[in-house]
Formats: structure tokens, sequence, C-alpha cells
């Protein structure tokens, strides 16, 4: 960081005068003021155009002397009488200067607000009660505030074209948009593939995808989260759920290792919707559609719901005090040398403490877990579709994440290998695992969210939790400790997986006297010089860099270039 | 392509000084570079080539060259805005989109005088550094913009463009871009973004002011063509010899162009302020129409707010101020913006008692309904709206408060929006609503004032069509 | 279907793409003009030919195509009139100039709508739209027809018979 002090201005907003760094947007002044200016087109990210005209506001500057006059007084402060221009500015697209004022709150500025609503609302559909956007739509908030209560509209309105498929994801309402071009900017300066655009012009101007082509980048959906009004929609999303009735958790994404924070949203114990949620040193505002959409599994029917102990060829529901029990008596007999444990680098800094205590206690002689790589998009998506890779080197130690599992499937086809607990890993499907080697152990106990083809070869098959029934805390790719926070519980008997290491420990004669995932953190911070100091509070909703990793996320680089080129906000 | 054939060229009025439409009408003149050489053409080019090109500026700024597109902004003044220091390539435009309702002064010069617009922009690109220039021609000028190409090569061949001009190893290209029939191409910087091959959506100001961040972002004159070929002149008279015509502060000469109810419509260059609206309409343009009585006069473009025939209008300041008729008003930039409208593009559209100033508004809501470019929501949404509701007072399914919501309408633009589309838009609707309230209320239905106050009469009045 | 594009006509509009050295997009309106003129319409094809050559989404075109009046995307007809509708013009008869080249080329505007805006004859001859303001107010009613140009129109016989 240099020690450079930005050049600071003087502004006045509504007759309260604050300091902000030269170059700030006005409008992002008012909000450091706490002053919210409401706006649609506006967005930190995108390039402005100054198109909705919402963020009007009344300007003012110091007065021009003519020749022969006198140069106004500055009063105690330093602060100089303003003279208020009589034309309005836009708030998102001009800058502050010194001595400048700001009046959101005049007759001037409601007079601009109340317009502007009124003329947006002129052709707008007044369809709120089947609109998927009501209750979170900017329009309707702000003619709550701005609007005048009544329409003066005679007319016929324009029709426009309704639910179109603009991709295989979204819906579009060419009679809600608003043109604010939110949407075009996305998929221009983003995304990078421009298939939306205006057709026609003037009142009669449809936002269009070209015939032929779909909205269909594996960052669509973003769109429908800037969409200010309910013209784009998620099918996933739509008719599924009315916005108010859902709670909303901030967490992170656990598909890759970018972790990109997102809210997700639920009820009752169902998961409805996941947005990205904003955080500029990790997704800024935006996240892979193949991410937010991959939960519909979570309340499906491959969930398992209670221990299992494997009696002849099939399964049978248990107790998990039978389980750990059938579990401590297989263990008995084998050797920690002939233990082998494959845990996962989609689990916690917290559950993998748990795990290396496990290993130490059970004397384990073989440790992995299973590498999971792609491409990376050059976006957001990382190679690395692990979410905790880099916890499971700093906490479980393990320099080389996947490369003891050839060693382990060896070790068990020879005999070496007796017994092997896979914790929240699927060997089958994801490590390359076959049924012949798993036969060949002689206690094989599974823990994972879903009844998955690994399951069928297990002694014991516990349920535990997945991302969305734990919390915790993981390290992203670029070495950044995030916070994963519970959103709902897990189904039936399902145990959160830290829990269910501890009860390994425990039923295999080992106690440590943890009763919950921040216990095991304050250990982490004991015990790991990296996390020495540090509280999940001080982590809080945006984690903070705990390691250097040498790598960055490119879209992020991206926007930085943005920035620096005044482009965008940031 | 049929050769284009104006009405019988006729003598300039005596009340004229032709300057810029010496040649336009005149006995023996075409548009080559032959007959324009014989008459003394480039050889201002060759004196300004000679000059620095602060010193043109200067010469243009000490003229008092106002811009004759329609603001009137000072040329000097805007040439002056190229930032110092500057690194990036220069662009000159001249805008040749001609499409102020009301005007028609381009049109002429283009198709019979092209060299006069070529050498002023020769100049005028020196004085700037630009290298590279473009007219953004209306698309409904076809035979235009071919004779324009045609000038350009011819003047390519004589050596005044291309590489290393006159030997002063000076560099230009100037190429001809056609529009494609849009109004808001002749606001600057929708012109730009049409010349960017965008939809001319006019850009915000800050920070895209066409003299910083143009053309490609870099910086960028833009003059109207009458404009650039005063530049010429300017050389050739000298700034301040220049200035001495018209009158202080709205010098020079410019072209009036006169349409609507007169006797004999058309264009008469006049020195700024020397004419008043009553010699243009009587003496100039032969009266009105037998047995007609003046009503309105749109002075600048159909932008510029009406003016009522019977209104008075008050100049000048305390002891100097005087009251006059519409008839003693000096066609000039600043009594033209004193009288509460403005000079404009110089299209004068008369209006006599013939006619319905509810048709008459309707028309221009017509127009800017069709030619709003609907990138912002006060104009997009405004245009259409004011065009229904005088689409509805014209047919007698309007109730009188539609006339204050029209007006209201109007006002919600004005002001608000990117680009100066919105005053031109709103300020013709304002004023018609102003001066002529109690015609367009009479044009309305009282009785159908209760049919709106309910939603199934709002479904009703809304069929109506 | 391709677009077939004639090599004298491809290399008229590679030879105005060359006026455009800073930027190829620039030369969307003149490549647009065209093939216009070539094939009477901006056809699909024509978008994405235009697309292609210019190496822009087609999406760019189609915003530009569809903003400008000047760009038809339907077959007009062998000879297209501009008829002036605004203030001056239609003060001086524009209106009434449009139904009688209507009545006398036969040519039915009932179903013009904004999007639609253009109406053809029966033979196909003609077709006819409104433009608004042509520039030479001083001389109205005027109107278009194809690129030639045609002041102070009053005899819709003596216009029309112009063209065969």
């Amino acid at each position: 960081m240099s020690d450079e002090k930005p050049d600071l201005v003087d502004v006045q907003i509504d007759g309260e005068w604050h300091q902000f760094p030269k170059g700030t947007r006005m409008i992002e002044a008012c909000r450091q003021a706490s002053v919210e200016v409401p706006h649609y087109c506006y967005h930190p990210k995108l390039t402005s155009p100054g198109n909705c005209r919402m963020c009007l506001v009344e300007m003012g500057m110091p007065p021009r002397p003519h020749p022969g006059e006198a140069t106004p007084e500055a009063d105690e402060n330093g602060h100089l009488p303003i003279s208020w221009m009589p034309r309005p500015v836009i708030a998102c697209a001009n800058t502050v200067a010194p001595n400048m004022g700001i009046r959101t709150n005049s007759e001037l500025t409601e007079d601009c607000r109340e317009g502007v609503m009124e003329l947006l609302l002129a052709n707008h559909p007044l369809d709120c009660p089947i609109c998927d956007q009501a209750g979170e739509c900017t329009l309707q908030e702000f003619s709550v505030e701005h609007g005048q209560g009544e329409s003066h509209f005679r007319e016929q309105k324009v029709k426009k074209p309704k639910n179109v498929d603009v991709g295989p994801r979204i819906r579009l309402d060419d009679e809600r948009c608003i043109m604010c071009s939110r949407c075009v900017r996305f998929t221009d300066e983003i995304a990078d593939d421009p298939v939306l655009g205006f057709t026609d012009r003037g009142s009669h101007t449809v936002l269009t995808v070209y015939p032929g082509k779909e909205l269909a980048n594996n960052y669509s959906l973003n769109t429908v989260d800037i969409c200010p009004v309910g013209a784009l929609t998620s099918n996933d999303f739509r008719f599924q759920m009315r916005v108010w009735f859902m709670k909303e958790v901030k967490t992170i994404d656990v598909n890759c290792a970018t972790g990109s924070n997102i809210t997700v949203y639920q009820r009752e114990g169902q998961i409805y919707r996941i947005t990205p949620r904003q955080n500029n040193d990790v997704n800024s505002d935006w996240m892979p559609d193949s991410h937010r959409l991959n939960f519909h599994w979570i309340n499906g029917e491959d969930r398992l719901t209670d221990p299992m102990v494997k009696e002849g060829n099939s399964h049978r529901i248990t107790s998990w005090q039978e389980a750990l029990a059938t579990t401590a008596d297989k263990l008995a007999g084998i050797e920690g040398s002939e233990i082998a444990v494959i845990a996962s680098a989609s689990m916690t800094n917290e559950e993998l403490l748990m795990v290396n205590r496990l290993v130490k206690h059970l004397n384990v002689g073989h440790v992995d877990t299973v590498p999971r790589e792609g491409e990376n998009d050059n976006y957001l998506v990382a190679a690395d579709r692990n979410p905790n890779t880099n916890g499971v080197k700093l906490v479980l130690g393990l320099d080389n994440p996947g490369s003891q599992l050839d060693a382990i499937k060896k070790g068990i086809k020879e005999g070496r290998i007796k017994a092997l607990l896979c914790l929240q890993e699927n060997l089958v499907d994801d490590a390359g695992f076959d049924g012949e080697t798993l036969d060949k152990l002689d206690f094989f106990l599974t823990a994972h969210p879903i009844a998955n083809p690994t399951a069928d070869f297990a002694d014991v098959v516990l349920p535990g939790g997945c991302w969305a029934e734990k919390s915790g805390t993981m390290i992203n790719v670029a070495g950044r400790l995030q916070r994963l926070n519970k959103v709902i519980d897990g189904p039936g008997q399902t145990l959160e997986p830290w829990e269910v290491v501890r009860d390994l420990i425990q039923v295999t004669g080992g106690g440590n006297g943890i009763y919950s995932a921040l216990d095991i953190f304050k250990q982490l911070t004991e015990e790991i010089s990296e996390f020495s100091g540090l509280t999940w509070g001080r982590i809080g909703d945006l984690g903070l860099p705990l390691i250097e990793t040498g790598k960055t996320i490119p879209l992020l680089e991206r926007e930085k270039e943005r920035i620096t080129q005044g482009l965008i906000v940031g | 392509m049929s050769q284009i054939k104006y009405i019988a060229g006729k003598e300039p009025h005596a009340n004229e000084t032709r300057v810029i439409f010496k040649n336009v009408d005149r006995e023996s003149w075409d548009p080559s570079i032959e007959t324009y050489l014989q008459d003394g053409g480039y050889d201002q080019q060759k004196k300004a080539f000679q000059m620095e090109p602060g010193e043109i500026t200067a010469e243009v700024k000490t003229a008092g060259l106002r811009g004759r597109g329609g603001a009137g902004f000072p040329a000097g003044l805007k040439w002056s805005f190229l930032p110092p220091n500057n690194d990036k390539p220069v662009y000159l435009i001249c805008n040749a989109d001609e499409s102020e309702p009301g005007t028609f002064k381009d049109r002429y010069i283009i198709h019979q005088d092209p060299h006069q617009l070529i050498e002023g922009m020769a100049i005028s690109c020196f004085a700037v550094g630009a290298n590279l220039a473009y007219i953004y021609i209306r698309e409904e000028f076809p035979e235009g913009a071919q004779i324009l190409e045609t000038a350009i090569a011819e003047a390519h061949r004589k050596g005044f463009l291309g590489k290393d001009i006159l030997g002063t190893g000076f560099e230009l290209e100037i190429y001809v871009h056609r529009g494609a029939g849009a109004y808001i191409c002749g606001e600057e910087t929708g012109l730009i973004e049409s010349l960017e091959g965008k939809r001319p959506y006019p850009r915000i100001k800050p920070p895209y002011f066409p003299a910083a961040m143009g053309l490609y972002l870099c910086p960028t004159i833009v003059n109207n063509v009458e404009t650039l070929c005063h530049v010429k002149h300017i050389i050739g008279m000298g700034g301040e010899n220049w200035s001495k015509t018209g009158t202080p502060n709205n010098t020079g000469t410019r072209i009036l162009c006169v349409s609507g109810d007169v006797e004999k419509p058309g264009y008469f260059e006049v020195q700024v302020g020397k004419v008043t609206l009553g010699e243009l309409i009587n003496d100039m343009c032969g009266g009105l129409k037998a047995g007609r009585k003046l009503k309105a006069v749109i002075p600048g473009g159909s932008s510029a707010k009406v003016l009522r025939a019977d209104e008075t209008f008050k100049l000048g300041k305390d002891d100097d101020a005087k009251e006059i008729s519409i008839w003693d008003i000096p066609m000039d930039f600043d009594t033209l913006a004193a009288c509460g409208s403005m000079a404009g593009s110089g299209g004068v559209i008369i209006m006599d008692d013939s006619r319905s100033m509810s048709w008459v508004i309707n028309n221009l809501n017509n127009f800017y309904a069709h030619e709003s470019c609907g990138q912002c929501t006060p104009c997009r949404e405004g245009s259409l709206w004011m065009k229904k509701i005088t689409d509805r007072v014209v047919a007698g399914k309007a109730a009188p408060s539609d006339i204050d919501q029209l007006d209201a309408v109007a006002r919600n633009i004005d002001g608000r929006t990117i680009c100066a589309f919105g005053e031109a838009a709103s300020w013709p609707t304002e004023s018609f609503v102003a001066k002529f309230r109690d015609e367009l209320i009479a044009d309305t239905n009282p009785e159908l004032e209760d049919a709106f106050v309910n939603a199934e009469a709002l479904t009703a009045a809304a069929n109506l069509k | 279907m391709a677009l077939e594009v004639p090599s004298e006509l491809e290399k008229e509009i590679d030879d105005r793409i060359t006026h455009y050295p800073v930027s190829r997009r620039s030369a969307v309106l003149p490549v647009l003009h065209a093939l216009q003129h070539h094939f009477g319409f901006i056809s699909e094809d024509s978008v994405e030919w235009a697309a292609a050559k210019l190496e822009l989404e087609p999406i760019k075109v189609l915003e530009v195509v569809t903003f400008y009046p000047g760009f038809r995307q339907s077959a007009p007809g062998k000879y297209h009139i501009r008829v002036c509708r605004t203030l001056s013009c239609a003060m001086a008869g524009s209106y009434e100039l449009m139904d009688s080249i209507c009545k006398k080329a036969e040519i039915d505007r009932s179903g013009v709508t904004h999007h639609d805006p253009i109406a053809v004859s029966n033979d196909g001859k003609f077709s006819i739209e409104f433009a608004e303001c042509l520039a030479s107010c001083g001389t109205g009613p005027v109107c278009l027809v194809e690129d030639d140009f045609h002041e102070a129109v009053t005899d819709v016989d003596a216009l029309l018979s112009q063209y065969k």
C-alpha cells in the first residue's frame, strides 16, 4: 500500500459537509454519506450510460464572479457559498469537485424523481401481482417512495414481445423492460458474449437476442440479478417462491476454488435460489450459472438420511450409536498402518483439523484427498474444482493432494491396507476406485450427503451434511480465508461432517472436548500460525487474505484494469 | 440518378448579403472545381496554409463566428477546447445531417458549391490539426453525397487534399459518410456514435465532450456545414473585417430559410440582426397569402419556441427597455433568445390564421416521437406520450385536462435528458400550450372529462386510438 | 442460405471500408447502404454478411439496421417513394400528396404500422412511406422516388409517369 493520501475534496450533501477522494462519483459520495440516490442503469461494475435519469440531483458550485464583482468569501471552515444550477445533473456519471453542493432532498430533485417514475411507468405493465420480481423490484420500490400514487396515462401502452426465450435459463418480458441496458452491458463488457441488443427505436425499442442465437453463456443468470425489474427472470426460480417468504444466508460457493460469495435463499429447510454476493476480492458481483444452479440435489431423492450398516448384500438403516459401535468393533483388530483415510477438499478447515486428529489418534498410515481438476474458464471458475485444497495443504498437511490415491488402491489390492475411511468423497465416481478393490477391504466406511455408488461397497454408511448444512472456513484459490455458513439443517439423522469425525475419534477411544465447529477454529488459531489471532467474527462476511498462493482470479484482474482506466467505479 | 433541378434560380433580394450563398443559383455556375478555381477558389486555403494554426483559430475567434447548426456556440471557442499537449489524433466532422424541420440551407451549399465546404474544412482541419475528416451527410441527400465525393476527388487531384498539401507537409483525407434517416445524428455525440457504427445514442457530457473524447474517444471537432464555409471567408476577409458584417455578438451573415404560409418561401442570406422578421416576411417573402393574417412563427427550426403574432416582447434592461412587436424582431441570436425563443438553425416557419395550432403541434409531436432515439427515459417515454395526447386532441377525443397533462409531460422532459433532443422535443409543446392554450382546449371535449376518472373509461379512452 | 454478393459489389464495399482506417465497425452504414442498394432491402442474410465482413456480432448490425428508417427489412416496390410528412411540407399538402399517389398507384396504406411503415402497390411497381423532414421546406410538398428528388409536387400523373 502506498502512503500517499488521495486528494480529498469537500462536498456538501443535503447541507452537511463531507470529504471524498477526488474523482469519486457523486452517487458513490452520497452512498458513503449514507444518502441513497435511486437509480436503475448505474452499476458500479459496468460503464455508465446515464440513461435512466433516476439519479438526477440538484448540484451547485461556488459562484463565478463576473469581472468587477467581489469574489465570494469563505466561511470559517473554508467553504464558499454554493450557487445552485437550474438544471439537475446525473449523480452516477459526474464526479465530485471541491466545494460542490449536492441536494438529494430538494424540490427539484424530488420533482425529477417523480417525473422519471411517472414516465417509466407510463408504458410499464401494472402486473406486479403476477410478476416474479415483485418484492425485489426497484421500480416497485421507488414508485412507493417517489411515485404519485395515480396514473395520468390515458393512452394505450406500447405492445412488445412477452415471454420470450432468450436462452436456456432466462425468459424475457419486453413490456417490463425499462431499457436500462445493464444486461446488454454485462454481456458486452463482462461476459464477452454480445448476443443481446436493442432493436427499433424510441418508445418502441425492444431488448432482443439475435434471432437464432441464445444468451447461453455460463454467466447468463447474472443478467437476471442486475435486471432492476421483472424483464429478465430465471427459468429455474420463477414462480417457485415469493421472495419475501424466504430467509437469506450469506455463505460461499463450493463448486470451485474461487469460493464465490453467495446468498442462499431458503424457506422451511428448502433452498430455492442462490445469487452472487458482492466481494470485490473474490467474485465481484458475479457467479457462474453452473455453480448457482447446483443445489437442487440438496433437497433431492438421493440424500442419505440415516446411518446404515451392511448386512449381506444390502444396507440396513440403523442408529448412529450402532453404526459407530460397528465401526469401533471392526477397527479394533486393524493396525493404524493398515488403515487409510481419504478425506475431501470440500471439507472446511475445521473438519480437516478433526480429520488430522483422527489420523493421529488412529496412527493412520495413509491419508489423502481427491483432487478435481478442470478448465479454468478465464472468468470465475477455477481449474481446481475443490473449494478448499489450500485448507487441505495447510491444515491436513498434505503437500500434494491426490498423490497417494494410487498407492492406497495398490495397498488395498495387495492386502496391506485393510480398512478405509472415506470422508465426504465419492471414490467410485471421482477417484477411480472400483468395486473389486473396495470389496477387498476388511472394513470400509463412507460418510457422504448422498447415496452414491461408493456407498454400495461400504460396511458402514454415514449421512454427512453437505455444504449448506454446515459452518466453518475455507481458503480459496487466492489464499483468502472465508466463512461457510450453515443455511439449513441436514435431512433425517444427518450430522455435520466435523461431528462425524469427532464421533469416530470418540468411539475409537479418543477424546477432545470439542462441542462446536467454533471450538475447532479456536484450536486452529492455537496450532497453525497462519490462523493465529483470528476469530470467525474477524473473518466476517467478506473473508480476509490468509496465505500467498500467487494465483489470481482472471475476471477480477480485468475489472481492476477497467477501474484504472476510469471506465467503471468498481 | 436524375440531375437535381431546383426551382428556377432567383436573384438575391436587395436585403441579402451573399457570402456563403454567393454561388447558389448563380448564372453559369456549376459545382466543378474548374468553375470554383476560376472564381478564386482555394485561394483562402493557400493563404491559411501559410499561417500558424493558432492564428487561424484566433481569426475565427476575432470574427465571433457562432455555430450555425442550432446552438449558436462560438466556433473559435469550441476549437480552443481541444486539450493542450494532446498526443492523440484529432478529427474534424462536418455535420451535414441537416434535419431540423424548417431548415434547408446546407442542401444548396452541398449541391451547388461543394468546394466551398471542402475548402472551409481543409482550413479548419489545418487549424485544429486534423488529418482525417468526415462529412456526415444525411441519407436523404443521395446526390449531395455523390457531388461531394466527386468534389473531394477533384480537390485531391489538384493537391488541395491528400499528402503534403501545398508543400506544407500537411496531410488530410476527407471522406463522405452517409447517415440513414435519423434526426438524432444531428446531435454531435449521437453523430459520433453513428460514425463509430453504433446506434446513435448521444453520450453523456461530462465526460464525453467531443473536443476531449469524441470520435474513437479522441479529440474531435464537429461543425455545421454553414459554419465551416464561413471559416473560408473569415480567412479571406480577416476576422476583424468579417466581424463588421452583422451586429455585435451576432456577427457575419447567416442563411434564413423561410417556409410555410408566405407568398414566396425561400432562403435568404442576411447579415445577422440586420433584418427584422417583418422585413423577412413582407419584403423578402412577398408577405402572407392574400387575405390571411399572421398567427404564429417558429423562428429557428421546429425546436424553437413558437412566437405568437400578437405578442409583444420586452427587450433591454431598465432605462433602455423597449417593447417591440413580432414584426420588429431582428433575426439574431441574442434578440430571439431574449424573446423566449432561439435563432437555432435559421429555419423560419410561418403560420397564418388558417392553421389549427392543435394540428401544428401534433405534426411536430409526431416528428419528435418518431425521432426520439429511445435511450433515456424522459424523452423515450415522453415524446410518444405527447404525440398520443395531441393525436387525441386533433381527433376530438381529448378532455381539457389533457392539455395540462401535455404540458406536464413536456416539463418532465425539458432539462432532464442526456442530450438537447429533450429540449427540442419539449419546447414546441411547452410553447404551444403556453401561447395557444385556449385554442388547444377549444379542440378538446369537456364531456370526456368524466370518462377519464374511472378505470373502465380509461381503457375505453385508450381504445379510442 | 448464404448471401451471394457479386464480386464487384464486394470490391466496392471493401473500398468503402478503407475510409475508416481506425475502426472497421464504422463502415456499418456504408456496407448496409451498398447491400440495400443492390438487394433492395436488408435481409437477415445481409445482416449476417455485413457482420462477418466487419467482424462484428450480428446483433450489433441488427441494432443499427432497425434503428434507421433508411434501412428497409422487407422488399419495397420497383420504385420506392418517400413523401415528406413534417410540418412545412404538411402545410404545403404532403398528406394530400400521399393520398393522391396512393390512389393513382393503387397502394393501400391501411395496414401501415410503426413496425411496418411501407405499403406496396398491387402491381409491385411502387412502394411508399412517409419520411420525416427532407430538408427542402421552402419547396413543399417534396418527395424522393428512389434517389430522385422532386419538389413542389402537384402533378402526380407527371411524377409517376417518369417511372416505367
